[in-house]
C-alpha cells in the first residue's frame, strides 16, 4: 500500500500529468494513469459487465436458486417423512408392547388356570387316597382284632389245655369247670 | 519505480510495470475505444470462468452437487447472505447486481494472478468505473426511494445541535470520497502485488539470490491469492453498505 500511494503521489503522477499525456506510447510511468486508452478499457468493460450481469440473472441465480430451494424443499420432506415414519415406528412398537402385555397376562391366567384345574384334582385324589387308607386302616384294624380276638381264645383253650394236662400229670382228676375259671381268672390280671 | 531499481542494480533489468501495459491483440499502434486489446482478453476470460463455475457448474441441477456446483452454490449463498445481513429484505432485489460485481472482480483477480496474465482490476479505470457506477447508482437510488429524505444522511440526530453542521460537512466530504477509496484502494493492492511479484522475479536474474527471490515470490504470491479474494470481499461488502445507506439512510 506504502509503495503504491508513494508512486502514485511522486513517479506516476508527474507521469500522468506530464510525460505519459503528451508520449502515452513510450511512457516509463505508471500504464494505469496513461488515459488514452481509458475509453477502450471503459468500453470494454461495460461490455463485460453488461454480459455478466445477463448470463447471471437470467440463468446462473435463477437456476442455482432453483437447485437451493429445491434441495431445502426436498431436505423438509424427507425430515417429515422421517418423522412420520418415527411416529408410525413408535406405534408399532406401543402395539408390540401391549401385545406383549397382553400375551403375558393371558399366559398368567392360564398358569392359574391350570394351577387350579391340578390343585383342585390333586385335592380330589388325596381325598379319595386319605379315604382309602382310613378304609383299608379300619379293614386291618378289624383284622387285628379279629386276629387278637383269635389269639387270646387260642391262649386260653392252650392255656386251659396245658393246665388240664398238668394237673392230670399231677394225678389229680382235673375239675374243668375250676381249671376254666382260674385260666379265664389269670387272664384278667 | 522502474527506473529507480535500475539505476541502483546496474545490468539488471527491471520492467514491473510492463505487465499493466494496454496493447492491442492484433498489432497496430493505435488504440481506439473499440480496439480488441489485452484488456479486452483478460475481461472475455473473466465472463468465461464466470460462466464455467456458474452455467456448467451447476447444469446438472444436483440436489447432491459436484464439486462445481458446490463451489457455486457457495458463491450464491455467499453473496446472498451478505446482501441480506447487510443491507436487509429490501436490499435483496439488488442481489444480482451484487453478485455480479462480486463475480466479475473475484474472477478478474483471479486470473490476474496467472503468469503472463493481465490483471484487468488492477487499471484505476476499470476499478474507477465501478466505483463511480456504484456511487451514482446508491445515490441516485437514495433520491429515488427517500426523496429529500435521503439527505438526513449527512444530518446525524444523535449528535448534539451545534455539533451537527460540523458533522454534516465531515459526511459529506466521506460520501464524496467513498468512490475514491474504493477504487484506490482495490487498483492499488492489485497492481503493488503483482509489481513486488515482478521486482522479485527480477532479482532471480543473480544466480546467489535467485533461491531467495523465489522464495520471495512463493510468499507474495500465496499473499496475493489472499489479497485477491478478500478485496473482492472488500469491494462486494462496502457496496452493501453504501447501497443500505440508500435504502435506509436513517441509521
Amino acid at each position: 500500500m506504502e509503495t503504491e500511494t508513494f508512486e502514485t503521489t511522486g513517479d506516476g503522477l508527474a507521469d500522468a500529468t506530464g510525460l505519459a499525456m503528451h508520449d502515452p506510447d513510450t511512457a516509463s510511468g505508471l500504464p494505469q494513469l496513461d488515459f488514452s486508452h481509458f475509453g477502450n478499457q471503459i468500453f470494454w468493460l461495460v461490455v463485460t459487465l453488461v454480459v455478466i450481469y445477463l448470463i447471471l440473472s437470467r440463468v446462473a441465480l435463477p437456476r442455482i436458486g432453483a437447485i437451493l430451494a429445491e434441495r431445502q424443499g426436498t431436505i423438509t420432506n424427507d425430515i417429515a417423512v422421517a418423522e412420520d415414519l418415527k411416529a408410525q415406528a413408535l406405534k408399532a412398537e406401543e402395539a408390540y408392547e401391549k401385545a406383549l402385555a397382553d400375551a403375558r397376562a393371558q399366559a398368567q391366567a392360564i398358569v392359574a388356570e391350570t394351577r387350579a384345574e391340578i390343585q383342585a384334582e390333586l385335592d380330589a385324589a388325596l381325598k379319595e387316597a386319605d379315604a382309602e387308607i382310613a378304609a383299608r386302616t379300619a379293614e386291618s384294624e378289624s383284622a387285628i382284632a379279629d386276629i387278637r380276638a383269635g389269639a387270646i381264645e387260642a391262649v386260653q383253650t392252650v392255656a386251659t389245655d396245658t393246665a388240664e394236662a398238668l394237673v392230670a400229670a399231677m394225678g389229680s382228676k382235673p375239675d374243668g369247670a375250676a381249671i376254666k375259671a382260674a385260666v379265664e381268672n389269670r387272664m384278667k390280671g | 519505480m522502474a527506473t529507480e531499481v535500475q539505476g541502483e542494480e546496474g545490468g539488471l533489468v527491471f520492467h514491473p510495470m510492463d505487465q499493466f501495459k494496454v496493447e492491442p491483440l492484433f498489432g497496430g499502434d493505435v488504440i481506439a475505444w473499440y480496439t480488441p486489446t489485452n484488456v479486452t482478453l483478460w475481461l472475455g476470460l473473466t465472463v468465461l470462468a464466470i460462466v464455467a463455475l456458474l452455467i456448467l457448474g451447476s447444469s446438472k441441477r444436483a440436489i447432491v452437487p459436484s464439486r462445481g456446483q458446490s463451489v457455486a452454490e457457495l458463491a450464491y449463498g455467499f453473496i446472498y447472505k451478505m446482501v441480506e445481513d447487510v443491507c436487509g429484505k429490501e436490499g435483496v432485489k439488488y442481489f444480482p447486481y451484487i453478485m455480479t460485481l462480486f463475480m466479475f472482480i473475484v474472477f478478474a483477480n483471479f486470473l490476474g494472478l496467472l503468469p503472463m496474465a493481465f490483471t484487468t482490476t488492477s487499471h484505476i479505470a476499470v476499478t474507477g468505473l465501478l466505483a463511480i457506477t456504484v456511487f451514482l447508482s446508491v445515490t441516485v437510488l437514495g433520491f429515488v426511494l427517500n426523496g429529500p429524505a435521503f439527505l438526513g444522511l449527512f444530518w446525524a440526530k444523535e449528535a448534539p445541535l451545534a455539533l451537527r453542521p460540523v458533522l454534516a460537512v465531515i459526511e459529506l466530504i466521506s460520501y464524496f470520497v467513498r468512490p475514491v477509496s474504493h477504487s484506490i484502494r482495490l487498483a492499488g493492492t492489485m497492481m503493488a502485488g503483482h509489481a513486488v511479484v515482478k521486482v522479485f522475479a527480477g532479482f532471480a536474474v543473480i544466480a546467489a539470490i535467485s533461491p531467495l527471490s523465489i522464495v520471495a515470490i512463493t510468499a507474495m504470491y500465496g499473499l496475493e491469492v489472499l489479497v485477491a479474494f478478500i478485496q473482492a470481499y472488500v469491494f462486494t461488502i462496502l457496496t452493501c453498505v453504501y447501497l443500505k445507506d440508500a435504502l435506509q439512510p436513517a441509521h
